[in-house]
């Protein structure tokens, strides 16, 4: 561990003012807490309310798993979790059952998390009812009047427009039939699991606002009776391991109209594979190897 | 009969100014108010103080609500009043624009009520939206259209649909023809008095245009400088004008 840094970067106070809005978080499930958010060494948009969040629940034993967009190993993944490794020192892993605290960007790993798990969200906006109603000061006493209409009227102006709730990520949900929650820019596919054994911290650094989601809390995705919520999918197996009941990304392999569905969740995809699940477009197992 | 809306002594001032001083009136169900005045004689503070959306500093406002009888507003929790505003209120503003969406669709502006209330079934608010369209002259095939591609007379009627659509028992209205040339002013008085009269609604109407007061209220109050100085039957105090003001207001009227 380099010893420039305080564990997990911040400083004590800080990471003790954090503690204290993700406490309250929980305690209001669902409810926007304020903090006093710190610059931190990365831009805005790329993870600073998440990263504040895990550095105050981070203790020296725990083992980091960081996924951006569903993948272990892309840009922003792969530079918070060196971020770690270099100012908290801390184990990190790409396997989810290995993981204790996990920080995320745009999916829930597909592996149901434990009892023992923390799964930390970035979030760029927090406020569910913003595009709708630009005033801060209004969209509070919404919340605290739970005054939530127009929450329908953006489902309502969705299936005017499209023929169906067309809304396909940052779905919103009511917790605990009380405040309506911007989940992140989680696919709705992912919606139906924020009903988790795993304690769901929401930070937003730019926005200065934490949330949380305690374990079992119940999280209801808003819907019409005759429009009921759908968490659809790309009607495809995933070509790697097969699996046809994953969160799929599609990829062009080539200008020909060639493509692919694979699962997001690359860790996974690929113990699915190790397991011996295969799917069309998958390697041939080699003989020798196995 | 109980009144819908009983006012005592609603005094509201800015700092020094007088906003509107002690001013006091029955309103019985089905009965429609006209407030008129010049500008700046306090009818708007006073059409805002009732409405709940301007904090009076004395007075009662009692309105006879559908599950607990007659009740003070002004002492009611803001969720109360608020649950109010949308159900047995309503409010049409002077501009459209302040009293719509103008990013959301007509149907989704007159649905707008109907999902704060609890509707969660998308063809029953579609319905609805359609129905009333139709109640303010707006044809069907408009109801997915934003207000922006309204003109300002579809604008306005829009709004009173929008706000007629949870059948409210008590409208206020601030200055409704307000912007509006002449043709399109007699086509929405015309619909608003057939709406007031089918609906049995009591409402209230701010307005300086004596017209207006003349086609649609029953009783007329007339405001100077926040107080009231003059109130009796439509008909009695424009024809017989008792105080030196109505008189002058009354006389200014350009006859065609």
């Amino acid at each position: 561990m380099s010893q420039e840094y305080n564990f997990a970067y911040l400083d004590e106070q800080t990471k003790r003012m954090i503690r204290r809005a993700i406490l309250k978080g929980l305690a209001i499930p669902g409810y926007q807490v304020p903090f006093a958010s710190r610059e931190m060494p990365m831009p805005y948009g790329w993870g600073t309310g998440g990263v504040q969040v895990t550095a105050a629940c981070l203790t020296p034993a725990d083992t980091l798993k960081v996924i951006d967009q569903g993948a272990d190993d892309t840009t922003n993944a792969v530079s918070i979790r060196k971020f770690f490794e270099r100012t908290a020192g801390v184990a990190t892993t790409e396997s989810t059952r290995d993981a204790t605290v996990i920080q995320t960007r745009h999916r829930i790993p597909e592996e149901p998390l434990t009892e023992d798990q923390i799964l930390v969200y970035q979030v760029p906006i927090p406020e569910p009812l913003r595009f709708l109603e630009p005033r801060e000061t209004e969209t509070r006493v919404m919340h605290a009047l739970e005054d939530y209409g127009l929450m329908h009227v953006k489902l309502y102006e969705d299936i005017a427009r499209n023929g169906e709730i067309a809304t396909a990520y940052a779905y919103p949900v009511k917790v605990e039939e009380r405040y309506v929650m911007d989940p992140s820019p989680i696919p709705k596919f992912d919606n139906p699991r924020l009903e988790s054994a795993a304690i769901q911290l929401f930070g937003a650094g730019r926005e200065q606002r934490i949330y949380a989601l305690p374990p079992y809390t119940q999280v209801v995705s808003l819907d019409f009776e005759d429009h009921p919520f759908n968490p659809s999918k790309a009607d495809h197996p995933c070509a790697l391991c097969g699996a046809d009941h994953t969160y799929l990304d599609e990829v062009i392999t080539d200008d020909q109209g060639g493509r692919m569905f694979v699962c997001s969740d690359t860790d996974y995809c690929s113990r699915r594979q190790a397991d011996g699940h295969r799917g069309d477009m998958a390697p041939p197992v080699l003989e020798a190897l196995s | 009969m109980t009144p819908l809306l009983t006012v005592r002594d609603l005094s509201k001032t800015y700092g020094g100014r007088i906003g509107c001083a002690d001013v006091s009136f029955d309103l019985y169900p089905g009965e429609v108010l006209g407030i008129v005045g010049e500008s700046g004689s306090g009818k708007s503070t006073l059409l805002n103080c009732l409405a709940g959306q301007l904090v009076p500093d004395g007075g009662q406002v009692v309105f006879d609500t559908r599950a607990d009888g007659p009740r003070d507003t002004l002492i009611m929790s803001e969720p109360e009043r608020r649950m109010l505003a949308r159900t047995d209120w309503a409010f049409v503003h002077q501009n459209a624009r302040d009293g719509l969406r103008m990013g959301v669709s007509a149907g989704g502006n007159v649905g707008e009520r109907l999902m704060a209330v609890g509707a969660r079934n998308y063809g029953d608010i579609r319905s609805a939206a359609i129905d009333w369209l139709g109640r303010v002259e707006i044809t069907e095939d408009r109801v997915d259209d934003r207000p922006t591609a309204f003109s300002g007379g579809m604008q306005q009627r829009l709004q009173i649909a929008r706000n007629l659509v949870t059948g409210p028992r008590l409208v206020f209205m601030d200055e409704p023809t307000g912007g509006l040339d002449v043709s399109v002013q007699a086509r929405l008085l015309d619909l608003l008095r057939g709406l007031v009269r089918d609906m049995g609604l009591s409402a209230i109407i701010v307005t300086h245009d004596l017209a207006v007061v003349r086609l649609l209220a029953d009783r007329l109050m007339v405001m100077k400088s926040g107080q009231v100085i003059e109130q009796g039957l439509t008909d009695q105090v424009l024809d017989d004008p008792q105080a030196p003001y109505t008189q002058l207001l009354v006389s200014s009227v350009l006859q065609v």
